[in-house]
């Protein structure tokens, strides 16, 4: 009977997944909804606030694709997903994109069968520890007591950095950030690794975040991007050129308060392109003319929702780094918009 | 004259009486029945097949033989990152049946005293068994583990308070260490001539069993009571001491010390461990309590008094009266208990506890993203596992159960 059963609820996903494989662009947009993973409480990224309203650098760029497809960036539903769940969630299709701060791994784009369609935190693989422990490098870590979330590249990168450095480590597998928060106060570990954007996120929640801090050492490459399903190039390719326009805009001067004069008509034929008076953009990827413009009038460019959420002046404080736009010597470098 | 040819109706067989004679009728929804349950199932079967091969995924275990990748911290067989998923797993199972080991026991210990306790005509204790009984039975398990987990990890202070002139937590008798990480206890260290104590030990607990053995066809055949218990005793620990200095004390003691981050040396008893191991005893424990509970009250008032007629006394009537007989009801639900018991320890992960659920189905799913194949492999070890521990307890079953003559 439980075999039955078991085998039911795989056909049942099996046929989900099948369904929706393809033309992800009109189911959501006869749903009218945009089903959209994000993690299941990470400051800055992707968390609720005080009133449950979702907010965050993630959960921008889900705002950002309903607004261009749907013309309305608050019919998003967020699906709070862990490491775990994640993947099977975006394969069976109960979300129709997935932007958790998710790495770009070979095996997931090409074994697990998804899309990543761009970078938009290029993040690497940190150690925070308790400033009372007086350690001040990674290479110092030996034998110690290691809070990690489970079901994450970290997990990998971990075993294989003290693995290379000859040294021993005792991993306390942990299933969401707020658990490993918890334990890592408590003293349950003497040190919690995860990507360096979540310890700053983690850390500027602590009561006294100057007790703590995040070590030097970068151990890890982690570009993380939003991700859809392989096989529908439509759909991937409009949440692809949504994030595009975002980091385009940025590099163009396009913000959220001179966008309404701007769309009026501009000398700068690439910034009316984008925003739909000039040429047939929009159609080519089965929208109409202002969906970027739409766009970006939910929470402004690139670098508007960045300093908005997780820059420099909010509690989070990161700084631009890898994450700063070509010119500037940061990695951001958006394919032109032609 | 025709009526000698005529042959009996019944027994020509026409298709109809498949459906009208009521001999055939049952036998036919049955196998109807059978049919369509092995059409659904086959339906079912290749749909999950087709719909795999559409998003270009297969069905393959090849992933078991890769290197795992990532560490595990409890490990009863070694085990390294470069190990396969396929060690992993195994790791995995044996920290299951650990912990369903351990839980077995304890929970048969307490769900017995529970059981009995709550029975007792001491209004405090009964009272107090009750309010355990159906603390335990009507909350959630996970709800369980997880308080004990906080309530160790948030009371016990880290290794840290240990460090230093001024520390803030101190070893017990220098050889136990309670610490949020764990409990810390010494380890034996196994010098030359260690083999002859322990075979000492061993010996001594046969002699021992043999003489409970003896004195029991004493009481048999001459009705005269020999003490067990302190020559039980005697028999259990004296020969293993003496042998032990005997020896030279071969046998020496690890204990635990603070070096670097952590406690080194000795055994760590892992707080998830614990944790878990706490909160499932407890939790199966009640519902063993109310299992025994039961088998006791079937037996009748009776066999009490019979007993007391003939002058034994009250924990006499319970160990040799009532128990015998109640053991008959308590078993073949205990089994199923045990069973659950053992299910229930795959909510392990929710403290870090590294079993098969943690392991194969944890990390090695994610990692791998082979999710049907993990999952199956994970039934089958889980079928293996409650097979077998149903397979010994039937055995005993089987001994203890009332044999008619």
């Amino acid at each position: 009977m439980k075999k039955t059963v078991f085998l039911g609820a795989l056909t049942v996903a099996g046929l989900a997944a099948g369904a929706s494989a393809a033309a992800t662009l009109d189911d959501v947009k006869a749903r009218g909804v945009l089903n959209c993973g994000v993690n299941t409480g990470l400051v800055g990224f992707a968390a609720p606030d005080a009133d449950g309203v979702w907010g965050g650098f993630d959960v921008a760029v889900c705002r950002a694709v309903a607004a261009a497809v749907l013309s309305d960036a608050n019919a998003v539903t967020f699906v709070p997903l862990t490491g775990k769940t994640r993947f099977t969630a975006l394969a069976a299709g109960e979300i129709d994109m997935l932007a958790r701060n998710t790495t770009w791994t070979f095996s997931r784009d090409n074994d697990l069968k998804f899309e990543f369609v761009g970078v938009n935190y290029y993040d690497g693989q940190g150690f925070m520890v308790p400033r009372e422990l007086g350690v001040s490098s990674a290479t110092e870590l030996d034998g110690a007591t290691v809070c990690i979330q489970t079901g994450t590249t970290t997990e990998l990168n971990l075993a294989d950095f003290f693995r290379s450095n000859n040294m021993s480590y005792d991993p306390v597998p942990i299933e969401t950030n707020p658990e490993a928060q918890q334990q890592y106060l408590a003293g349950a570990c003497d040190v919690y690794t995860t990507d360096a954007s979540g310890l700053a996120a983690t850390r500027a929640n602590f009561e006294n975040p100057g007790d703590h801090v995040v070590l030097p050492e970068i151990v890890s490459k982690e570009p993380l991007g939003p991700v859809v399903r392989h096989g529908d190039n439509e759909w991937g390719d409009i949440v692809r050129w949504t994030l595009n326009a975002l980091i385009s805009a940025e590099e163009l001067g396009i913000t959220s308060a001179n966008i309404g004069e701007l769309s009026g008509g501009s000398n700068n034929p690439e910034i009316n392109r984008i925003l739909g008076t000039e040429g047939e953009l929009g159609a080519m990827i089965g929208l109409d003319g202002e969906w970027a413009k739409r766009a970006l009038m939910v929470g402004g460019n690139y670098g508007e929702i960045f300093e908005a959420n997780i820059g420099e002046a909010t509690p989070i404080g990161l700084s631009r780094g890898l994450n700063a736009q070509w010119k500037d010597g940061g990695l951001l470098y958006s394919p032109p918009f032609r | 004259m025709s009526n000698t040819t005529d042959l009996p109706p019944q027994t020509s067989f026409k298709l109809s009486m498949l459906i009208n004679d009521t001999r055939y009728r049952s036998l036919t929804f049955q196998f109807i029945a059978l049919l369509g349950l092995c059409f659904f199932i086959a339906w079912l079967i290749s749909n999950a097949v087709v719909n795999l091969e559409n998003l270009g995924q297969d069905i393959s275990y090849r992933f078991l033989g890769n290197p795992a990748g990532y560490d595990i911290n409890q490990q009863p067989i070694s085990f390294s990152s470069q190990d396969t998923h396929l060690r992993a797993a195994f790791v995995g199972v044996l920290n299951t049946l650990i912990v369903a080991f351990l839980g077995c026991i304890t929970a048969t210990i307490l769900g017995v005293f529970a059981g009995v306790l709550r029975l007792s005509n001491n209004w405090v204790v009964s009272k107090l068994m009750a309010v355990y009984v159906e603390a335990f039975r009507n909350v959630p398990v996970l709800i369980w583990i997880l308080i004990i987990f906080s309530i160790m990890t948030v009371s016990l202070p880290g290794p840290r308070s240990f460090r230093g002139d001024n520390a803030t937590a101190t070893m017990l008798f220098d050889a136990f260490a309670f610490t949020n990480r764990g409990v810390y206890v010494p380890a034996p260290v196994w010098g030359s001539g260690s083999l002859i104590v322990v075979l000492t030990f061993v010996l001594s607990v046969i002699a021992m069993i043999a003489y409970r053995r003896y004195a029991t066809k004493v009481l048999y055949d001459t009705g005269r009571l020999l003490p067990t218990l302190w020559p039980s005793i005697a028999i259990f620990f004296l020969p293993t001491i003496l042998m032990f200095f005997i020896m030279g004390r071969p046998i020496g003691l690890d204990y635990p010390e603070l070096r670097g981050f952590n406690f080194q040396g000795g055994i760590q008893v892992r707080g998830s461990l614990i944790a878990l191991w706490f909160a499932l005893s407890l939790y199966t424990g009640a519902f063993i309590a109310e299992n025994v509970r039961a088998g006791i009250m079937a037996i009748s008032k009776g066999q009490t008094e019979a007993a007391g007629a003939l002058g034994l006394r009250p924990n006499r009537i319970m160990n040799l009266v009532i128990l015998p007989q109640a053991l008959r009801i308590i078993i073949p639900p205990l089994i199923s208990q045990y069973l659950n018991l053992t299910k229930n320890s795959s909510l392990a992960i929710a403290v870090g506890y590294m079993d098969v659920t943690g392991t194969l189905g944890g990390i090695t799913l994610n990692q791998t993203g082979r999710a049907i194949e993990a999952v199956l492999l994970l039934m089958l070890f889980y079928l293996l596992i409650s097979l077998g521990i149903s397979a010994i307890m039937n055995v005993y079953n089987n001994a203890v159960k009332l044999k008619e003559r």
